[in-house]
């Protein structure tokens, strides 16, 4: 089978295996990052975050996050007043773990997204936006 | 290029050898020893020069991070020394910048599409099969190609039979425009990165890649256009598209073109040469990179793994041909040459001849009109990462026109330059003014605005990172001075700025009357830029530029 995103975002929410919710939020990234890990170690690798290097509209910047046998992705904007963007939640019956969303960065920021694997385990990857006022093309 | 598996070599030596004796003709500037089974050309930023021009190559042409110190940041002697040119040959006349006036009335202009149809003509006849790639920047940039929305463009590159192109500036004619214009192409539309702006996905208007068999290979060539279009350029002119590098899906086109057997991989690329840099080295698999937007032209490919990148210059000064030996489905070895188009030596081909004169015809009172004339003491040009004459010029206008405190004019690479003496034409003025957005804008912004504006463009030049990189040059300022540190972070690159009437350092709490052009913003209110500057040079009668001191640069 061959799916565009168009048709597997329209999957995705006619079998709700991918849940977005917004979540407890605090003004601070590390301590949304301690209140989602508990305080777990957060390793690298496993996980992949595809955000423009240089947004082309701050108020709504495209995010991916791909992350293979995870049960729950957190999306957090470092930069923002309130960093927290949201978490999303895989249920058992999620082909793949990965979701699409857009988000507005205040901001030049690191975005960055933590998953919590199958076996309670966290790694993470980050990746820098720019946000610019506009220049000249050569 | 003796580390690499890759056997590669220039055809730059013969032709700087022979400049060097001062005998210049055709048969030395095409002859190229035919070489493996595939044949490519490349052609690049033409930006809708259709005849020969005078274009003087930067002096100042920075580099940070990684590209610090290594071409294309190496410019004048030192590119001469690196390359071995001699001084005073026709090489150093066309890649450097000094003794431009002089050595410029001993080879004369360069480029014109009908010496470029010449060549590549020379080209075919040598290998019948080789594959033409316009890498974009075509259709913009002249006062015909503005009457006709890109058509003179489109006519004129038609008779070259181009097989594919990707897009950059074409897209400021407006998305509805592009799209009536790539339908009725008779070769490829390439972008890879071009993506539905609403849905996020790759757009169904520009094909990724496509495949060519020549010479028994089978070849793959993938476009990329111009990752920061609406970053650069209004993005309100092609809302329904998004850009970006998406290298990721580079390397998904480059796995699966080799999936379905293609032996070499190509692609053309409007990156800029410090993002297609760092992408080769990122993207495993590419063959040969055409590299376009920054208009450098390097006389022999740089080589990042086992992938090789051409860059191919600007404004039809250069066309590249690169001879591959393509066997048991991998590139064995190259051979290059950055073709110099020197208009006095090579014959115009008739057939182009007469389309451009064609395209020209209607708007011939307008485009021969003379507005005034270049002092005997200065050059105007355009290239280089802090000003040129050419954008102080602009910058007066503005200043003196709209009467403002500051001007602003954008840091484009495109617009040829004039000699000494030279007559200045409308058509010349419009070589480096003309674009869809030229609205002369005048308003107020405070100190602290405008700080931030230059802090935002310093970055989009000198951010380590070539991902952050949009290409182009520093905004020019009229009537301020600064100093700027190109290896401090955002924020902290510019100190000291002074207006420069009165010695004043720039109060950011201060409003500023600003004075502009080439706003990316909807609805941005003023006379064309082109009657500002038209307006300014009657007044002038005869246009002296002192060289401009007002940028200081630390770091370099």
């Amino acid at each position: 089978m061959n799916l565009t995103r168009r048709e597997t975002v329209l999957l995705a929410a006619g079998a709700s295996v991918a849940v977005m919710v917004p979540f407890r939020a605090f003004a601070d990234a590390a301590e949304n990052i301690a209140a989602f890990t508990g305080g777990a170690a957060v390793g690298e690798g496993g996980i992949t975050l595809t955000a423009p290097e240089i947004a082309e509209n701050g108020n709504t910047v495209p995010v991916d996050v791909d992350a293979p046998g995870a049960v729950e992705i957190m999306v957090l904007a470092v930069g923002n007043p309130n960093p927290a963007v949201g978490t999303f939640k895989f249920g058992p019956l999620a082909a793949a773990q990965m979701a699409s969303t857009r988000i507005r960065l205040s901001k030049t920021q690191n975005v960055m997204a933590i998953a919590k694997m199958a076996d309670g385990s966290f790694v993470q990857a980050t990746k820098e936006v720019k946000v610019t006022i506009g220049g000249c093309g050569g | 290029m003796a580390a690499s598996a890759i056997w590669g070599a220039s055809g730059f030596g013969n032709w700087g050898r022979l400049a060097a004796q001062q005998v210049l003709t055709q048969d030395d500037l095409l002859s190229f020893d035919t070489f493996g089974n595939v044949s490519l050309i490349h052609i690049t930023d033409i930006h809708a020069q259709l005849k020969p021009i005078y274009f003087r190559e930067p002096e100042i042409n920075l580099g940070v991070g990684t590209g610090r110190g290594n071409v294309p940041h190496i410019t004048g002697a030192d590119f001469r020394k690196l390359y071995g040119i001699a001084d005073g040959s026709s090489s150093h006349y066309a890649l450097s910048y000094d003794d431009f006036a002089a050595l410029g009335k001993t080879y004369g202009k360069m480029g014109g599409l009908d010496r470029v149809a010449t060549v590549v003509k020379a080209i075919r006849a040598d290998r019948p099969d080789a594959i033409l790639l316009d890498g974009g920047d075509t259709w913009h940039g002249s006062y015909t190609c503005y009457h006709s929305q890109g058509q003179d463009m489109v006519n004129t590159m038609n008779l070259l039979k181009p097989d594919a192109m990707t897009f950059h500036w074409e897209f400021t004619l407006g998305s509805d425009r592009v799209r009536d214009l790539v339908s009725g192409l008779p070769y490829a539309a390439l972008a890879q990165n071009i993506f539905d702006s609403e849905w996020d996905e790759p757009t169904e208007d520009f094909k990724p890649y496509e495949f060519f068999e020549r010479g028994g290979v089978k070849i793959a060539v993938i476009g990329q256009a111009f990752p920061y279009m609406p970053i650069a350029n209004p993005g309100w002119m092609f809302p329904e598209y998004s850009f970006g590098i998406r290298d990721n899906r580079m390397q998904k086109m480059v796995d699966e073109v080799r999936g379905m057997g293609a032996e070499l991989v190509v692609v053309l690329s409007h990156n800029g040469f410090d993002v297609d840099k760092k992408m080769a080295g990122v993207v495993t698999g590419i063959d040969v990179i055409l590299s376009g937007h920054t208009h450098d032209a390097l006389p022999e490919p740089v080589l990042v793994g086992e992938t090789i990148i051409v860059a191919s210059g600007s404004n039809g000064k250069f066309v590249s041909r690169v001879d591959l030996d393509v066997r048991e489905g991998r590139m064995m070895g190259f051979r290059h040459k950055l073709i110099p188009i020197f208009s006095d030596v090579i014959e115009p081909d008739a057939e182009m001849a007469a389309a451009i004169d064609a395209e020209r015809a209607p708007h011939q009172a307008q485009l021969d009109e003379v507005i005034g004339t270049v002092a005997d003491d200065t050059v105007l040009f355009r290239r280089g990462n802090f000003n040129g004459s050419w954008d102080d010029l602009i910058c007066d206008a503005l200043l003196s026109e709209r009467d403002a405190e500051i001007a602003m004019s954008p840091g484009v690479r495109w617009g040829p330059s004039l000699m000494p003496g030279q007559q200045i034409t409308r058509d010349d003025l419009w070589n480096c003014t003309s674009m869809t957005y030229p609205n002369a804008y005048r308003t107020e912004m405070t100190g602290e605005f405008i700080h931030t504006i230059m802090e935002d463009v310093a970055d989009n030049i000198f951010n380590p990172d070539p991902y952050y990189q949009q290409g182009g040059d520093m905004v020019r300022m009229g009537g301020l001075g600064y100093r700027i540190d190109i290896n401090k972070p955002i924020g902290e690159r510019i100190s000291d700025i002074t207006l420069l009437k009165t010695g004043e350092t720039l109060d950011p709490a201060k409003n500023y009357v600003v004075a502009g052009w080439a706003s990316v913003n909807e609805g941005t209110a003023g006379p064309a830029i082109w009657d500002v500057v038209e307006a300014h040079i009657r007044k002038l009668g005869t246009v002296s530029v002192a060289p401009n001191t007002s940028v200081q640069v630390i770091g370099a």
